[in-house]
């Protein structure tokens, strides 16, 4: 693998990640992340679409007209994700009644408008779809972090097997419910670009406002 | 009426658009920095809701449903399923909608557009418009009920984006640890009021 591809694939990973430091595609980054096996799917889809339709718009990009670009992207996307929510409906109907509207919203998904506009119209196709994959790899890590967060202290359980046997079966852990709910997934989620900023420095924004020091001693205190 | 009423409540508070079901974050995070452009685009919102959401239920109920073609009265048109369009057919109504309702207010309310600005376009990939249409047809609402639906989903959303830029007005002048500043603090907030928003949940009307 050269070092070009490599980059490609990997700078969305930690460098660029889409949703730390791009705040894009987080509406789903959020909802389905109570259960590991339902956002295991939903990163798969969102990569593969995010690959093929930056592939697919790649190979056009020269014969799009500016002026409309926005809705051949649109259109393009929204048919890949068309086919991913029928493929999932013939395989995986569970789980796709799980994820209920979620697939659809991938069409309106900010990271596979983003890559399009800002990478696929101007690369070559093999490349584009690099990217769309490294892209959604990054989504899938944040999203997969989360997942096993929420599932293994929110239910003691990962993939659906018990790992904590929790109080009510007769073990020893009390499941934390909030682990569970909405705004666990916003905590947890601020808590992650705490992190990743305080590893990778530049990442840190500057604030809007500079206090000034304390001006005497024992001040605000 | 009393129906209605309740699914306008429970369409503000109990399942509110941004808080608990985390649509049309995207905006929502990078466009609440400022109570006045924040009251822009939570209106522009509003209207756009109330229009696609109806539009979008007629579409469904008369072109796409499974059997929905029956009162063309062509021969075997009563089984016809065209719902796998879906998709591409409500994002295809939003986005015209939105393009003519800028046409419209450039023409007619310049006023109204010269505050919109950029928002309006901006509106087409918000998630919460989307996602209302199709929680609309996942959940069977007819004409009415689908109105008043896309009107709840679209006052609270602009609620909650409202309420948000007037707490980030004013965090901008507390001391946040430097990783957390920005991006990570506005997360914590919102998770915040998530919480306040779930003690709605219990009302039942």
């Amino acid at each position: 693998m050269s070092t070009k591809i490599k980059e490609v694939l990997f700078k969305p990973v930690f460098d660029e990640n889409p949703i730390a430091l791009q705040i894009l595609g987080i509406c789903s980054a959020l909802a389905v992340t109570s259960s590991l096996k339902v956002s295991v799917v939903m990163c798969i889809a969102l990569t593969l679409v995010t690959a093929f339709s930056s592939m697919l718009i790649s190979i056009i990009r020269k014969q799009i007209p500016g002026s409309i670009r926005i809705i051949v992207q649109m259109t393009i996307i929204a048919s890949v994700v068309i086919v991913v929510d029928q493929i999932l409906k013939a395989v995986a109907y569970d789980i796709s009644k799980q994820l209920s509207v979620f697939v659809g919203l991938i069409i309106t998904n900010c990271i596979v408008m983003g890559r399009a506009e800002a990478y696929a119209m101007k690369n070559p196709p093999i490349a584009s779809f690099l990217d769309g994959i490294g892209n959604g790899l990054g989504y899938s890590v944040i999203l997969l972090i989360l997942a096993f967060i929420r599932e293994l202290f929110g239910a003691g359980k990962l993939f659906g097997f018990e790992i904590f046997t929790v109080v009510n079966n007769g073990g020893w852990y009390v499941p934390n419910g909030l682990l569970l709910l909405p705004p666990s997934a916003f905590f947890l989620i601020g808590l992650l670009i705490w992190a990743l900023r305080s590893w990778k420095k530049d990442q840190a924004e500057a604030p809007d406002f500079k206090i000034a020091p304390n001006s005497s001693e024992g001040e605000a205190v | 009426m009393e129906h209605y009423l309740s699914l306008f409540v429970r369409s503000v508070f109990i399942e509110n658009m941004a808080l608990s079901f985390f649509l049309g974050m995207c905006t929502f995070l990078a466009i609440s920095k400022k109570i006045q452009a924040a009251l822009g685009l939570g209106i522009a919102v509003i209207v756009v809701l109330v229009i696609t959401v109806p539009a979008n239920s007629l579409l469904y109920t008369y072109l796409l449903a499974d059997g929905a073609l029956a009162w063309t009265g062509i021969e075997g048109m009563e089984n016809v399923d065209l719902s796998f369009l879906g998709l591409i057919s409500y994002i295809g109504v939003i986005a015209a909608i939105v393009q003519i309702m800028e046409m419209f207010l450039d023409k007619f309310v310049p006023a109204l557009y010269n505050a919109l600005g950029v928002f309006l376009p901006l509106i087409t990939v918000n998630c919460a418009i989307l996602g209302a249409s199709l929680f609309m047809v996942e959940r069977d609402y007819d004409l009415a009920e689908s109105t008043v639906y896309g009107l709840g989903a679209g006052v609270g959303w602009a609620l909650a984006i409202v309420a948000l830029a007037g707490i980030r007005e004013k965090l901008k002048y507390s001391d946040v640890p430097v990783g957390l500043q920005g991006l990570g603090i506005t997360f914590i907030t919102v998770g915040l009021m998530s919480l306040g928003f779930m003690s709605f949940g219990g009302i039942d009307l």
